[in-house]
């Protein structure tokens, strides 16, 4: 899998990386030129201390601008939500350690930061987890031509018997697809794809439409094995995950190792096309729904319901 | 049915199950006649392997009748009827590995390859009643057992044999043969096997039909060892001597020229400090095998030799004596038997009397007192030698 790269170009281009960085060069320039009048215009009380708080901030906002809008990178934008929430607790104690005077400034003051600090979160948290792609890459040789392997892929419609998260592919016309599929948490999406390539005996590459649940592409190529022994069939498919990185730490959490299923995919491949079928054992009588029964059934026969269950 | 099931470590119990159905088209079903209790189904018992589950039936050692088939059979190979010993490991056939005859890596049979791979770097095949590890299969130790992919993992047998002569084609007797028959025994060759249980004495025979000179067997149990020298192989007792210094000197100096490791993981060790430093390792799971023999097979060996491994290891060992291994020029072979390379090859050696199968066994019970079985073999006790169980 190649890691997911938040390149600077992009959140070079990010219209609400470039405004918060604006906003922090707007903030930052009054509160160093001039601390005093920056503090009186919050209705903080103009203590000395607070000016070179003031100061300290202007140079704190000052450093966020030139990151964000120099050498923008996810860091620059939690900086502004820690600073954000230590704006708000000095002005939630300027306002418990008031005097009466410009209490309506200062409390406008603090709805303006939340305000800031909400976006700042938003931004930090989306540019952070953004929707990335995950690829996915597997091999595995099969006894057989390229043309039959080629063959057995060409409609698409037999990947669902081995590949555990597929429910259906169903051909809706030439070059066209309609695909339904188990997600992670057990959420079912579905999407309509076109194949995008068929070079017989070679490649199939197919990608999903606008409008599909989850923005995915497949390709598959078939390579003659050395020494005669068949056919690689080199499979790699990219997924643009929503919340990218986080969806995945999740999913792994809950035991979905998209890598390993590739894998288990493959292995099973191989099985239908030498075997006939995909193998299944007592403990593992799901067939290509092995992995998910660990603990697996005793390695003793089923009752008639659970011949029922597997079967199904 | 009635089945012999695995109930946690060291426990082994008779219980009732449901019977066996057909899973792939390609499976059928035997009512079981004979079955074993093999020396690895000691190592589950023990808790040796990872991936028992409390339930899981036990035994890769079966013959039966086939009583169904799935409608994937060939009617040519196998039908209802027929009277089969079907084989430990589960091929496929069509693979690269069954292409090659390597029938114990086929890369189709497990259905729990990604796990076995973790382990193994590469998964292996499918075996009945052998952890989950090897795919969850339920075993042969009961009334009736699936065989997976009958076409391909049954062999079908005469009634001109008794099931005692051909119960052990499907794990032992290939095992042992397998054992000499990597050795590539020349003439005038010196074979030492490690271990004189059940597939001890069939790696012996088969080194002896294979054109052994002399056959040593290293043992404890002077029962096993008497087992081998009613054989008129040579003997070696390592509680009371030492195997390299008696090796020597039976070899005038030279060493053994092969050496067969029918062993495995649970070796002991005449010396008690060696035997007790891993059994603590094993203890805290620095390592997982006491490989004892092993090591004792490759210092011993003659240099330029073979050490052929039939005893079955599981996980990582410690103290390798790579040096030994390397600088004498030795060659390891190793492998779970690919049985159905073997049986018909050995069916015939049975038929001519070359080997007789029937010589190891010593205990014969119903399948209702395997739990007894297991004690009595796995402490040696009553001069257990082998277990058949029958239904």
């Amino acid at each position: 899998m190649k890691r997911n790269s938040r390149s600077t170009v992009t959140l070079a281009h990010d219209p609400l990386v470039r405004g918060l960085g604006w906003a922090s060069l707007a903030l930052g320039v009054p509160q160093v030129v001039s601390p005093y009048g920056f503090t009186r215009a919050l209705g903080t009380a103009p203590a000395l201390r607070n000016r070179w708080t003031g100061a300290a901030i202007g140079v704190r906002e000052l450093t966020a601008a030139a990151g964000l809008l120099g050498r923008p990178h996810p860091a620059w934008l939690w900086t502004r939500v820690g600073g954000d929430a230590m704006d708000l607790a000095l002005l939630a104690r300027a306002l418990m350690n008031r005097d009466g005077r410009g209490s309506a400034r200062t409390m406008a003051a603090t709805a303006a930061t939340s305000a800031i600090a909400a976006a700042d979160v938003y931004a930090a948290v989306t540019r952070t987890f953004r929707s990335s792609p995950l690829e996915l890459t597997s091999t595995v040789t099969v006894g057989k031509s390229p043309d039959e392997a080629y063959e057995f892929w060409q409609r698409l419609d037999r990947l669902p018997e081995f590949m555990t998260h597929l429910d259906e592919v169903r051909a809706t016309g030439p070059g066209t697809s309609h695909w339904t599929a188990t997600a992670p948490f057990g959420r079912t999406v579905e999407w309509d794809a076109e194949t995008t390539e068929d070079v017989p005996g070679q490649r199939i590459a197919w990608r999903s439409l606008k409008g599909a649940d989850i923005d995915n592409s497949g390709e598959v190529r078939f390579l003659p094995a050395p020494g005669g022994r068949g056919t690689e069939v080199h499979v790699r498919l990219r997924y643009d995950l929503p919340a990218g990185a986080l969806g995945k730490a999740a999913a792994r959490w809950f035991g979905e190792e998209p890598h390993q299923q590739l894998d288990d995919d493959l292995r099973r491949l191989k099985q239908v096309m030498e075997t006939g079928e995909v193998i299944r054992s007592e403990g593992a009588p799901g067939g290509k729904r092995a992995r998910s029964e660990f603990p697996q059934h005793p390695a003793r026969p089923l009752s008639e319901e659970e011949l029922k269950e597997a079967l199904s | 049915m009635k089945a012999t099931c695995w109930t946690g470590r060291n426990s082994v119990e008779v219980q009732e199950v449901p019977d066996p159905s057909i899973l792939n088209s390609r499976d059928a079903v035997v009512k079981v006649t004979s079955t074993a209790i093999c020396g690895s189904d000691l190592h589950l018992l023990d808790g040796y392997v990872p991936t028992m589950q409390n339930g899981d039936i036990m035994g890769h050692e079966f013959m039966g009748e086939v009583v169904e088939v799935g409608p994937g059979v060939d009617p040519a190979r196998i039908r209802v009827g027929d009277r089969v010993v079907v084989p430990f490991p589960i091929a496929c056939g069509a693979c690269s590995a069954c292409q090659a005859e390597l029938y114990s890596c086929c890369e189709n049979t497990n259905p729990n390859a990604g796990i076995a791979e973790k382990l193994f770097g590469h998964p292996t095949a499918g075996i009945y009643g052998y952890s989950h590890l090897t795919g969850g299969f339920a075993g042969g130790q009961a009334e009736y057992a699936r065989v997976v992919l009958a076409d391909v993992n049954a062999l079908r047998v005469g009634s001109g044999f008794t099931d005692e002569q051909v119960l052990f084609l499907s794990d032992i007797l290939p095992t042992g043969y397998m054992g000499a028959e990597m050795c590539d025994i020349q003439d005038g060759d010196v074979v030492a096997v490690w271990g004189a249980g059940p597939v001890g004495q069939f790696a012996m025979d088969s080194a002896r039909v294979l054109g052994a000179e002399k056959v040593i067997a290293i043992d404890k149990e002077d029962y096993r060892l008497q087992m081998a020298a009613a054989q008129g192989y040579e003997t070696i007792d390592f509680r009371n001597t030492d195997v390299r210094s008696a090796l020597l000197e039976m070899t005038g100096g030279r060493g053994p020229d092969k050496c067969i490791d029918a062993v495995g993981l649970e070796a002991t060790h005449g010396a008690g400090h060696i035997d007790l430093y891993d059994r603590a390792k094993q203890a805290v799971r620095s390592e997982t095998d006491r490989p004892h023999a092993l090591r004792q097979a490759i210092t011993s060996c003659r240099s330029g030799g073979i050490v052929s491994v039939i005893g079955v290891y599981g996980g990582m060992i410690d103290k390798f004596p790579a040096g030994a291994w390397m600088n004498r020029s030795l060659t390891l072979r190793t492998g779970q038997c690919h049985v159905q390379r073997y049986m018909k090859p050995l069916l015939r050696l049975i038929e001519r009397g070359a080997i007789d199968p029937t010589r190891v066994i010593t205990h014969r019970l119903p399948l209702t007192e395997a739990p007894r079985g297991y004690e009595l073999f796995k402490h040696k006790r009553d001069n257990c030698e082998k277990v058949v169980l029958t239904p």
